[in-house]
């Protein structure tokens, strides 16, 4: 049990540039938070094909991997991203809405590790794989990273 | 050079030509912020995009243009992006037959001091 819900986490839908990207809750699991993208002609990166832009999914997977981060501490408290890798693992469907999951595999004392997919429909056909660090700004740090 | 809805959506317009590649420039407002007082890592990381892509449109074009795909982007955060806007380059460091490598940098105030770097790679299909 954690003091942090995001399902409860309403702030997401309406601050910002996630706001302004639509991006709202999904679902979440003990391992890992999922928040959802919906399809928006004006996020096309590629006008030729329809195909969303990188930044959203950058944004996506940022978020869903800050709440994973946010859930596993069970508070929330400011972090800043340290490195964040996105593979394209294939095009995104023009129209159908992106999920991204996201998990906190490792949370140190000074760094929490990251990773997470994005889809449309099937976790096990992913669109994106990401990796990513984020700086526990609360941290106390002393000596090495972690 | 038209960009894309996506940089339109967040207010990105080509500023100059610099180092033979175009500056793009994101301006501060409510549509990218991240936590308070801060621009979101995700804009950011959009903003590399569009200058990574607008440096190899314009290689491609000079050698007869092509349609890009991108397969990895990897950003580095370096310092917040605070209240102000923030101009990206980008800079393609090798252009194959298949494969194109690009980094990009993004900056306030001061180019010698970056917020965030990205290197980004791409399949090339030509024509």
């Amino acid at each position: 049990m954690t003091a942090f819900d995001p399902a409860r986490f309403t702030r997401l839908d309406h601050y910002g540039h996630g706001g302004r990207l639509g991006i709202h809750y999904h679902a979440k699991a003990d391992r890992w938070v999922e928040l959802a993208l919906p399809y928006a002609a004006d996020q096309v990166g590629d006008p030729a094909t329809g195909i969303l832009a990188s930044g959203p999914i950058v944004t996506l997977m940022d978020m869903a991997t800050s709440m994973a981060v946010w859930t596993r501490r069970g508070v929330f408290a400011p972090h800043a991203t340290l490195d964040l890798r996105v593979d394209y693992l294939r095009p995104a469907t023009p129209g159908e809405t992106v999920i991204g999951r996201g998990e906190c595999y490792r949370l140190a004392r000074s760094v929490a590790f990251v990773r997470g997919i994005a889809y449309h429909t099937d976790p096990d056909d992913p669109i994106a794989h990401v990796a990513g660090t984020f700086m526990l700004m609360d941290a106390t740090a002393k000596g090495a990273a972690a | 050079m038209i960009l894309p809805p996506y940089a339109d959506l967040l207010g990105m317009t080509v500023e100059e030509q610099a180092d033979g590649a175009p500056v793009l420039l994101l301006p501060f407002g409510e549509p990218v912020l991240g936590r308070p007082g801060f621009v979101h890592g995700g804009a950011i990381a959009g903003l590399l995009e569009m200058a990574a892509i607008a440096a190899l449109d314009q290689a491609l074009q000079a050698e007869g243009g092509g349609r890009i795909k991108p397969i990895t982007v990897t950003v580095d955060y370096m310092r917040g992006g605070r209240e102000r806007p923030t101009r990206g380059i980008g800079t393609v460091t090798r252009l194959g037959t298949r494969i194109a490598n690009v980094e990009a940098v993004a900056w306030q105030e001061d180019r010698a001091r970056p917020i965030a770097a990205a290197r980004l790679n791409y399949l090339i299909e030509r024509p």
